[in-house]
């Protein structure tokens, strides 16, 4: 391809848990690749698959879970092919995380200065009055007042926000080239999250971060991000530009996601729930894994759907959704005498 | 943290109050001394004179109070049987069996974090279930049992270790231990290991439930994907969290290793406070035996002190003050 190389590539990621019931497809054939500079909005209901996605990225999953399949090129080196060593000097370096619930992540028993010095003395020679002093810049770039003080602190002596500032400051302290922010804005209360989410945005544009912000809430996703890949029960149904799959949603999830599901044969539009759960990823259907809830189904829908380019903006806008597709089975039904 | 322990040691006063009331009446309970002290053929004068002269003629309440003005002065009686002071007696033994169970404690401990922390990581790996199967053993067969079987194969078959006394002891700041001199380690060796195997199988358990459950902690993970080496994340982020529950446990149980060392002193002949209590209460010696359960009651609160601030050292998130209750 003429195009440069991607920073991140993902291709056909799949990841499993055996439980005593079954294996749970937690991730199922992800593809999606991000430039750098870039910022990608992964966005679902709960349970889809999003953190899976991340932790299966960094080789984070917890055993018995288990990525089976696909790659992970970070700047073209597969990283879960690589070597653990190898693997180690990239995470927390080149590559970082955010987590979902700022009251976890930090270890209680550890000082907040010793939690952000072990993170840059895990990847460079540096000593530890320097670290001391890029903790203290760290802590004041997330806009935490008085660092000095509070890099003597234990975790129990922030609030929620501000221990996910901690964490960000950590995430951040090596300047990596890509972050995966999962959700780090659930667990806060509204004006909080607003703070939080300005500050990621305007780090990552200041860095030329790419970025990729786990959501479950479309609406976030497009103040902020670039690109925007809609996921269902382990697979990316949807994906594309922000422009593009905002104004031209073309799986009626993303539509259901975004509140309004146009009534095709009715006047004006109403706003609906998605009704229904998601499904359990113990035993998908071979089909769409959406049909049962979606208001659009048809006998297509019982196979698997194709995966292919709408045409709005160009190959990068993608669905998985027998609808508008040209070789669906039911046009072709229609077509013949 | 002042008026922490200065709460602390009003509450150990009272329990070492309630302690000695119960322990002066429960022995009272169980026969008279006289009975033993004095030979058959005494006569009815000689009888009430001993009587008399041990105060034991006096109603229990006063015997008590009498018992008490004189404990308050740091006189815990003579020994009736030895005619020494009881806590003389005491204090005489205690080197040894607080060396029994320093020894026991650092076995159980090195020992057991180690396995434990093995076994966590590697739940499925041969020696892990190996370990764990041993730690098993250590928690179902009974000290005694085990004692006499370490005896049958180290002293009786091989020959290698003696199987009673303390050995050659040697001076270290004015307490005779057996650890420093060749001789007296061997000594000590069989009856520590014996008095620790439950306590390495408690440990390796703790340890390992512990590793197990932070290993499954975001932070845990957190720690790995700041790209952390694995050591780091064991022996700080894993190890530091774990301990803190192992202290607890520990430094209690350190107490009940004094209480268990009767039944290891006694299968080692090991000449400690326990086999003292063994004798004291065959032969109703009161005083010593009071004296001894007032010491341990005692020790149990000089250790449940220090594990209440190793914890607070260990845990940021306990400040000693807040303990209002
Ligand atoms: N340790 C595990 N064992 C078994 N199944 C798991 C485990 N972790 C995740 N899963 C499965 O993977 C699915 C996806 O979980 P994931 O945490 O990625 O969801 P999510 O999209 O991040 O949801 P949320 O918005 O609630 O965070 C879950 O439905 C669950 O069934
Ligand atoms: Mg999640």
């Amino acid at each position: 391809m003429s195009m440069v190389q991607p920073l991140l590539e993902v291709n056909k990621l799949q990841t499993q848990f055996p439980t005593s019931s079954g294996i749970a497809k937690a991730v199922d054939d992800v593809s999606f690749s991000l430039a750098a500079g870039e910022i990608l909005g992964l966005v679902g209901e709960s349970g889809c698959g999003k953190t899976v996605t991340g932790f299966s990225i960094l080789g984070l999953v917890d055993p018995p879970g288990r990525v089976v399949g696909g790659q992970v090129l970070f700047k073209g080196e597969d990283l879960l092919t690589m070597d653990t060593e190898r693997l180690r000097a990239i995470r927390g370096n080149r590559l970082a995380m955010i987590f979902q619930d700022p009251m976890m992540t930090l270890n209680p028993v550890l000082r907040i200065d010793t939690q952000l010095i072990e993170t840059l003395q895990a990847h460079q020679d540096i000593s530890r009055a320097a670290a001391y002093d890029r903790a203290l810049e760290a802590l004041g770039e997330v806009g935490i007042a008085e660092p000095a003080q509070r890099l003597r602190a234990y975790p129990h002596q922030f609030s929620g926000g501000m221990r996910q500032r901690v964490a960000i400051a950590i995430a951040l302290i090596n300047r990596p080239d890509l972050i995966i922010a999962d959700e780090p804005t659930t667990a806060l209360d509204v004006t909080i999250q607003g703070q939080i989410l300005a500050l990621v945005q305007a780090l990552c544009r200041e860095r030329q971060m790419s970025l990729i912000w786990i959501s479950h809430d479309l609406s976030v996703v497009a103040g902020l991000a670039d690109r925007v890949a809609v996921m269902y029960a382990g697979k990316i149904v949807e994906s594309g530009t922000v422009r593009a799959t905002l104004d031209h949603p073309a799986h009626p999830y993303t539509r259901g996601l975004l509140g309004a599901i146009p009534a095709l044969h009715e006047r004006g539009s109403r706003l609906l729930p998605i009704p229904g759960t998601t499904p359990s990823l113990l035993n998908l259907p071979a089909g769409c894994a959406f049909a049962d809830r979606c208001a659009q189904v048809h006998g297509a829908c019982a196979l698997p759907p194709p995966d292919f380019a709408v045409g709005h903006d160009g190959p990068s806008h993608r669905v998985r959704c027998w609808l508008n597709h040209a070789n669906s089975p039911n046009r072709i039904a229609d077509a013949a005498p | 943290m002042l008026v922490f322990l200065l709460r602390r040691l009003l509450q150990s006063g009272v329990v070492l109050l309630v302690m000695s009331l119960l322990v002066f009446v429960g022995i009272y309970a169980i026969g008279n001394p006289v009975d033993i002290l004095i030979s058959p053929e005494a006569d009815q004068a000689e009888i009430a004179r001993t009587i008399a002269a041990f105060g034991l003629d006096q109603p229990l309440w006063t015997q008590y109070l009498i018992y008490l003005q004189q404990a308050v002065r740091g006189n815990f009686g003579n020994s009736f049987v030895h005619g020494t002071p009881a806590l003389a007696l005491i204090v005489q033994r205690l080197p040894a069996t607080l060396e029994l169970a320093c020894v026991a404690l650092i076995l159980a401990v090195s020992l057991g974090i180690p396995l434990g922390l093995w076994a966590g990581l590697r739940p499925a790996s041969k020696s892990g279930r190996a370990i764990m199967g041993l730690s098993i053993l250590g928690f179902s067969l009974p000290t005694f049992w085990v004692g006499l079987m370490l005896i049958m194969l180290f002293s009786v078959q091989l020959g290698w270790l003696p199987s009673n006394g303390r050995g050659a002891t040697t001076e270290l700041l004015g307490v005779p231990v057996s650890f420093l001199s060749w001789d007296g380690f061997k000594h000590l060796l069989m009856p520590a290991a014996n008095l620790a195997l439950f306590k390495i199988s408690l440990v390796i358990r703790l340890t390992r439930a512990g590793t197990q459950e932070a290993l499954l902690q975001d932070y845990v993970r957190f720690a790995r994907a700041k790209g952390l080496r694995s050591a780091r994340v064991v022996f700080v982020h894993v190890l530091k969290n774990i301990l803190i529950p192992i202290v607890t446990v520990i430094g209690l149980e350190f107490g009940s290793l004094i209480a268990f060392a009767v039944v290891t002193e006694s299968i080692f002949a090991w000449p400690g406070m326990g086999k003292l209590l063994i004798e004291s209460i065959n032969l109703l010696d009161r005083p010593v035996v009071v004296a001894y359960l007032l010491t341990v009651v005692a020790l149990f609160v000089v250790i449940n002190l220090v594990v209440d601030i190793l914890y607070s050292l260990l845990d940021p998130r306990i400040r000693l003050s807040d303990q209002a209750d």
